[in-house]
């Protein structure tokens, strides 16, 4: 017999004008793993933070175990047995994992008998879920996918019956994700409740018993995740039919013309992020690197585009030397000589968040002479040149003079993409082109990067989207720890090599 | 709660005219406030205010000279925080801006006189510059924070123009610590003098043709900014270094143009001083514009348009506050001095104040407006 755990009636939240929450109602029963999914802002985080307690919903409800509870403050959320996984772990990295669950609850002033009790119940809680955490090891020592299995036990050890993750494998490898859910599994078959918000399709479909979808604010939709598939849920999501997997005919290969050759980069601590990379593209493919987040790929796109200074190796364009360790193009003049990219942070890097939409839809590219005439902007062509190309681009809505940070995620991305895309650049580097960015987006930025390759331009791709790597790429390489550690051609490989290879398991 | 109010829908003019006039007012009710405990009537000192600064030629000329220097200062500041950096040392390149004038003038006092002027603006901007270079190339360089040393820079200035003025450029004729006067037909026409043209006798008055110099500059900073590729790179650097990293826009090359501007304009400060009012350097000309200019500039929101009124309004505070302090007895000049940390504190530290509260009002109203 399910009896439902939390239940929350007619929540509203507003920001102002933007109605996060529209009259959700919600009923998670106990033993379940309930996934919420939904686009970017759809407003799936918003609602999680209603029930831990960081907002507090403008109207409605929530009943837990059918008594009706006030939640002003996690404080009261731990009280009730809500723990939350956040997408960014608020753990201290010099402290010891017990440190770090105990903090705030000690208990006493000098420890003592309450530390030895907390031990013996965390052994406790590792051993019935095999968490396989050692207590006494240091935060920093740790890998992503073992903090957040500190995380975990921390919300068990405060009494947890409900535990919400946001996003949880983003950060992950496919095989610490494989551990994620066996844990996910066995805290559902102790009677643990778990809420698991995710945009990720396949993640709801393996894992789930009832999925919710969300859009623009309002629950569209609950369903057994049995009785559903991922093209059903998808459509749900957008409220459209979307094409899930793309149309792509065969690539043309042309000649090489850009090429690394035994490459080494260091961050700014100086520590050696890239070692010994060698890569070709030739025109008219797309050539993907895979990895987690932090394996390099950051800096070798840094200094592929002559933001970041090449420590030894080189780079050619069209067989031209462009850098090396004496001496490096600045991004500017590899504009000019056709390499465009794409940043991975957009907003770090890619735009001026507080500029006008067409004061970013020139940046970079404002000494041109159809911009600028000697140092003084010509207005009217930029103008011109940015109404043009927002319709083009379908970027929404076409006002070139709205503050850029004004505009949703997908559709700056757009703005980027069409700057860069537009100059029919020979080379083209690209960073996590669909981070943060909806569906309906997704599908139209990756068609215009395959038009773009069957128009002959070398595309390198770095995403740590396994989905989007293999749907894009016509060869495939595996960074891992600032080396390639594999090539595939993309025909006969499965994401499960792939992940292998990026866990640095072979 | 707090309630959030969506940007794009807040007319223009509610954020930069309302938000302001409400916090200027907050400020004059406290100031009042405040001339209320020393002893004197509050409505008195504003009837004496406006009189001192509007009630008479002279007390206007007066106002608009104190406005000529507050826009150069403001201007300065401005430009260098669009590059996001806080040029505190307006005062020191303004001294040191009044040595280039001075010097410009009395060596090339055999070129004809409007020629002099031009090279004594240049050599105003030129030496404000130069001495606003030093910082920035070593913010730009060494990462060394230019609120740091231009603070630091303005006390070497003051240094340097004592030194200079007791023991090499001074009036060996005087005792004073200030140079020889430069000769008469080199010295700016004055405002008494273009009344006297029109057949109008008024009094003395330090208000001089720097003022258009003021408005042109004002002109140059708009332009510079919002219509150049200077201004567009130099913003870009302010707003978000990695990304003008990323287009290939040079941090190192921006902040020390943004400064070198920003020391200039406050050069421009000795063009009035010095060929319009003393004629020759005197000890501590600059008299704190250099540091009024931060909270003109910070109440203009860096733009010119927004810099002439905040100018104009330290410009009447200046002036009428003057004649409040001769006419009330407990009313001190430092007085004055709070009365403008007030407006600083109302308009720039807690701008955002009442800004939701104001911004979400007007957008209910207005939409409320559209609905019927």
């Amino acid at each position: 017999m399910v009896s439902p755990i939390l239940e929350l009636k007619d929540i509203n939240k507003s920001f102002g004008h933007v109605q996060a929450n529209k009259n959700i109602n919600l009923i998670i029963n106990k033993g379940t793993i309930h996934g919420i999914i939904g686009e970017n802002g759809a407003g799936k985080s918003t609602l999680m933070s209603i029930v831990y307690g960081l907002y507090q919903a403008d109207s409605g409800t929530i009943n837990i175990n059918g008594k009706n509870v006030k939640l002003k403050s996690p404080r009261d959320s731990i009280i009730n047995g809500i723990g939350m996984v956040h997408q960014h772990f608020m753990l201290v990295e010099n402290f010891t994992v017990l440190e770090n669950i105990i903090l705030g609850f000690e208990g006493e002033l000098v420890f003592g008998k309450n530390l030895e009790k907390a031990k013996k119940n965390l052994r406790n809680i590792c051993d019935t879920y095999k968490l396989n955490i050692d207590l006494n090891s240091k935060i920093s020592d740790l890998s992503v996918g073992f903090r957040q299995r500190v995380e975990i036990l921390k919300s068990l050890y405060r009494g947890a019956e409900i535990l919400i993750l946001d996003e949880p494998t983003g950060v992950l490898t496919p095989q610490e994700v494989d551990e994620l859910f066996k844990i996910l599994r066995s805290l559902r078959d102790e009677g643990k409740t778990i809420v698991l918000i995710t945009h990720k399709l396949i993640e709801i479909m393996d894992l789930t018993t009832v999925v919710s979808v969300m859009r623009q604010g309002e629950i569209v939709g609950h369903t057994k995740t049995e009785n559903t598939n991922k093209e059903k849920l998808a459509e749900m999501m957008v409220g459209r039919s979307v094409l899930l997997r793309l149309d792509k005919s065969f690539a043309k290969r042309g000649d090489v013309i850009f090429k690394v050759k035994n490459l080494t980069v260091k961050d700014d601590l100086g520590v050696t992020r890239v070692k010994n990379v060698d890569l070709e593209i030739h025109s008219g493919e797309i050539l993907g690197i895979a990895g987690v987040t932090g394996n390099g790929q950051t800096e070798l796109l840094e200094a592929l585009s002559g933001i970041r200074k090449v420590d030894s190796g080189e780079i050619l364009l069209e067989k031209i030397k462009i850098s090396d360790s004496e001496k490096f193009l600045d991004p500017r003049q590899l504009k000019e000589k056709g390499l465009a990219h794409v940043p991975e942070d957009r907003q770090r890097m890619g735009l001026v968040t507080d500029f006008k939409a067409y004061e970013n839809l020139i940046f970079g590219y404002h000494d041109q002479k159809s911009f600028s005439s000697s140092s003084i902007l010509n207005h009217n062509d930029i103008l011109a040149h940015s109404k043009k190309i927002m319709k083009e681009y379908d970027v929404r809505p076409q006002s070139p003079h709205l503050i850029t940070s004004n505009f949703s995620g997908g559709n700056q991305q757009k703005i980027i993409l069409s700057r860069e895309l537009n100059e029919n650049p020979k080379v083209l580097l690209v960073g996590q082109p669909t981070r943060g960015v909806d569906i309906g987006a997704i599908e139209f930025i990756h068609q215009r990067l395959i038009d773009m390759r069957d128009k002959g331009a070398a595309i390198l791709l770095v995403s740590v989207e396994l989905d989007e790597v293999l749907s894009l790429s016509d060869r495939i390489l595996v960074m891992f720890d600032g080396g390639i550690v594999g090539e595939k051609i993309n025909k006969n490989v499965t994401d499960r090599e792939l992940g292998l290879l990026m866990a640095g398991v072979v | 709660m707090t309630t959030l109010v969506d940007k794009s829908k807040v007319p223009w003019w509610v954020s930069n005219l309302i938000v302001p006039l409400v916090n200027l007012t907050l400020a004059l009710i406290v100031s009042g406030l405040f001339i209320f405990i020393a002893g004197e009537n509050p409505f008195e000192a504003v009837r004496l205010i406006i009189f001192g600064s509007f009630g008479y030629i002279e007390g206007f000329a007066y106002t608009l000279y104190y406005t000529t220097n507050f826009i150069f200062t403001g201007l300065a500041f401005a430009v260098a925080f669009h590059c996001r950096l806080f040029n505190i040392g307006g005062e020191g390149q303004a001294y040191i801006g009044g040595l280039g004038v001075f010097l410009v003038a009395i060596n090339f006092s055999f070129l004809p006189v409007p020629l002099v002027w031009l090279l004594s603006i240049f050599g105003a901007v030129l030496f404000g510059a130069a001495w606003a270079f030093v910082p920035a190339y070593l913010q730009a360089t060494r990462g060394s924070h230019v609120v740091i040393t231009t603070i630091m820079f303005n006390f070497i200035a003051s240094s340097l123009m004592v030194f200079l003025l007791v023991d090499v450029i001074r009036d060996t004729a005087q005792m004073g610590p200030h140079t020889v006067a430069l000769p008469k037909e080199q010295w700016f026409p004055g405002f008494k003098d273009l009344a006297a043209t029109f057949g109008i006798k008024i009094r003395y008055s330090p208000l001089n043709i720097s003022f258009l110099l003021a408005i042109i500059a004002s002109f140059f900073v708009w332009f510079l900014i919002w219509k150049t590729k200077w201004g567009y790179e130099m913003r870009a650097v302010g707003h978000n270094t990695q990304a003008a990293i990323y287009a290939g826009i040079s941090p190192y090359k921006n902040i020390i143009i943004a400064m070198c501007v920003s020391g200039g304009l406050a050069g421009l400060l000795g063009v009035n001083e010095i060929l319009g009012v003393h004629h020759k350097i005197v000890a501590g000309f600059p008299a704190g514009y250099g540091f009024t200019g931060i909270a003109v500039a910070l109440m203009g929101r860096n733009h010119p348009v927004g810099i002439f009124p905040a100018a104009f309004l330290f410009g009447i505070l200046y002036q009428g506050g003057s004649e409040v302090t001769f006419d009330m007895p407990n009313i001190t000049r430092y007085m004055f001095v709070a009365v403008q940390g007030l407006i600083i504190l109302f308009s720039g530290a807690l701008e955002n104040l009442f800004r939701p509260q104001i911004e979400s009002f007007f957008v209910k109203k207005l939409n409320h407006g559209v609905k019927i």
